[in-house]
């Protein structure tokens, strides 16, 4: 859990960031959006003391961060940056080793995280290990960037417009896999995105800075749905707010029983994904299925519901 | 639109570097002295044709060079190149031993016979060749090192194989061979031992002038000045406040400290290492990727940590450039010491200009041409390849 209360950042008498209080639950994600110049990754930087507060404070699982020297502090929180920020010099192995080895573990123990990080982002050990960063492409070099910064295990996660770097499709894919590997290692995280798509998709929480203030911070259905103001507004864009929740739904939440014609579609499918595949096949119900068994139908009709404003 | 460039035959059939090559080398070879021949050490030559030096190889060895040169006229690979090239030298280099050997009477060892303007003309135009033909062959840094190595065995062999030893350098150098040894050591002492010293406190102060923005523009200024000062001015400056040294601070004079010599020029050395050191540490780290930095920040190392492993091995190829630059200057620099009583392969050189002796300035500066050379090749292949792991 990060609690941060009244936080303010002064440079030269303006405030970067201007009294934010905010708390990410443990095992949450929580993204911070904003335009460049919203203070957001002047946020994020003081979590971890790359950059020192004006006043305020930042308590991590509790205990204030400024209780231990700032690189200690650093050794046990994840930091993974836009263009990975790998080592050039360094093989893969090493690279990811960085944390252990400055917290001191054991050469065999190292070794055997280093392995278990590879095949946890889907990298074979044996034809990995030894690559330099030159030679993976920019998705590896990702994988390997977010692999490195939970090398030791740290129950927190910042990242600073990760996946910046990235194409579209790999960017979809690498977004997949860190909600994944969250969900499997339950890590705290906390991101920066100038992406309100990103932040949507990924987001447990929301929020929506300006100016170094939090304008609102909220859950993403809740963001969609009643935009606190102008500002978080302009941020979502009008056009496709009623996509954007349907997209925060699965087919699971809308199912019915009942039968329907053609292809089915799995209960884990975004209701979004579930209505452009009724208006493309000019169907007005879709069938359900769950682990290969038909278990029901979504219908058009429960699709529109669930994307008008609620009351 | 589309340009076509029509090549006329002669344009196509001839390399433009080699007609270059091939007009210099025809001109030396028929139309300049191959040798100099002279009764004692310091009166004038007299000038002598290659078919005049029947040791050279006569007719037959005139008509292999005119051959060579024909060769590199027209437009060949450059394998042929460098090889018709290096084939030439070294008949060049045989034909100018075995030459003077059979012009000089037996016994008289007065007489001195050197290289004359046709072998230089024709060795540099063939060098000329031969390196045009191994740019073009684009070799990898351990390629080339292998290049030299191959060249130092050959250049070793004809010493070892006395075919030189009537050239008059070989002749100067046999009188002196002991002086020769100690001040070669000299020169590379005070060569290396200059960079040594720069780069023990070089890097260090560039990492200071890189951490502390505001410490680098004084620091680079001073060094700036001090690069601009000549040489000899420099050398010269040093005498008064090296001589107090030496005469008030207690043991300094014990450890050879002294207004001219050895300390004296050491230190002008080292003063001229010391910008292109510091700078190019500064420029080295300033190289390093922000993102990587910034990551071994994020991920807690220490500044220290940061700098061992991080922004040092990173900004390495280019410190070691410095190296490099620092040490080819200073093998040529240290020529100058001669002046000061500095000792090193100066002394050849001013004593070969007093006495008007050239094979004597030749015995000093045909070696420090050479190191200097081998220098610049050596640590240029480093730099290439400390830059490949990095990549």
């Amino acid at each position: 859990m990060i609690e941060i209360e009244n936080l303010t950042k002064l440079y030269d008498g303006r405030a970067v960031v201007d009294d934010v209080t905010l708390t990410v639950p443990a095992g949450e994600i929580a993204a911070i959006v904003g335009t460049s110049g919203s203070g957001k990754t002047t946020l994020l930087r003081m979590i971890n003391r790359l950059v020192e507060p004006s006043s305020g404070s930042i308590r991590i699982d509790g205990r204030d961060n400024r209780d231990v020297p700032a690189h200690e502090l650093r050794r046990h929180i994840g930091y993974a940056i836009q263009g990975h920020g790998l080592f050039p010099h360094q093989d893969v192995a090493r690279n990811i080793a960085t944390v252990p080895r400055l917290l001191g573990w054991d050469k065999r123990m190292i070794s055997e995280r280093v392995d278990e990080l590879l095949a946890l982002f889907q990298l074979d050990p044996a034809e990995y290990r030894k690559r330099m960063p030159h030679e993976l492409s920019g998705g590896q070099k990702q994988r390997v960037g977010v692999a490195r910064a939970l090398a030791a295990g740290p129950s927190v996660l910042l990242m600073d417009e990760p996946f910046g770097a990235l194409d579209p499709i790999i960017r979809h894919k690498a977004q997949e896999d860190l909600l994944d590997i969250q969900r499997r290692l339950g890590t705290t995280i906390v991101l920066v995105t100038h992406d309100m798509d990103e932040a949507v998709r990924l987001g447990n929480r929301i929020a929506v800075m300006s100016e170094g203030r939090v304008r609102q911070y909220a859950r993403p259905e809740e963001i969609i749905a009643a935009p606190a103001d102008d500002f978080v507004l302009a941020m979502l864009g009008t056009g496709d707010r009623a996509f954007r929740l349907l997209s925060l739904r699965t087919v699971a939440e809308a199912l019915e029983a009942g039968e329907a014609e053609g292809t089915p579609i799995v209960d884990t499918a975004s209701l979004r994904e579930a209505y452009a595949e009724m208006l493309w096949s000019r169907r007005a119900a879709l069938p359900v299925s769950r682990a290969g068994a038909l278990v029901g139908r979504v219908t058009r009709a429960a699709c529109e519901k669930a994307a008008t404003r609620q009351p | 639109m589309i340009a076509i460039r029509f090549l006329s035959p002669v344009q196509q059939r001839f390399d433009k570097l080699g007609v270059v090559i091939a007009a210099l080398g025809l001109f030396a070879l028929y139309a300049q002295p191959f040798l100099a021949s002279r009764a004692n050490r310091i009166v004038p030559g007299e000038p002598l044709m290659i078919w005049q030096a029947p040791g050279a190889g006569g007719w037959p060895m005139m008509a292999a060079l005119t051959i060579a040169f024909g060769v590199l006229l027209f437009r060949t690979a450059p394998i042929v190149r460098l090889g018709t090239a290096s084939a030439a030298l070294l008949g060049l280099a045989i034909a100018v031993g075995l030459g003077a050997s059979s012009v000089l009477s037996p016994g008289d060892s007065f007489a001195r016979i050197s290289p004359g303007s046709g072998f230089w003309l024709m060795g540099f135009a063939l060098a000329l060749a031969a390196t045009d033909g191994l740019a073009r062959l684009r070799l990898g840094p351990v390629a080339r090192l292998g290049v030299l190595v191959a060249v130092i065995v050959a250049v070793v062999a004809i010493l070892a194989s006395g075919i030189w030893d009537d050239l008059a350098a070989m002749r100067e150098y046999q009188s002196r061979s002991a002086a020769f040894w100690r001040e070669l050591n000299t020169h590379l002492f005070l060569a290396f031992g200059a960079v040594g010293a720069a780069i023990v406190v070089g890097v260090p102060v560039g990492i200071v002038c890189y951490s502390l923005p505001k410490v680098r523009g004084a620091v680079l200024g001073v060094l700036n000045i001090v690069q601009t000062i000549p040489s000899i001015a420099l050398f010269g400056l040093l005498i008064a406040p090296m001589a107090w040294i030496g005469a008030n601070i207690p043991g300094a004079s014990a450890l050879g400290i002294a207004g001219i010599g050895v300390a004296p020029a050491f230190v002008a050395l080292f003063a001229y290492s010391l910008l292109p050191m510091v700078s190019n540490t500064v420029v080295g780290l300033e190289g390093v990727p922000r993102d990587a930095s910034e990551a071994a920040r994020g991920m807690g190392m220490t500044g220290a940590q940061r700098m061992a492993e991080i922004l040092l091995p990173l900004a390495f190829p280019v410190i070691l450039t410095g190296i490099r630059i620092v040490l080819v200057q200073n093998i040529g620099l240290a020529v100058i010491a001669g002046l000061i009583g500095g000792g090193g392969l100066g002394i050849f050189v001013f004593q070969g200009i007093a006495q008007t002796a050239m094979p004597l300035v030749l015995l000093g500066a045909i070696p420090a041409v050479a190191m200097a050379f081998t220098a610049a090749i050596i640590l240029d292949a480093g730099v290439e390849l400390s830059r490949k792991g990095i990549a």
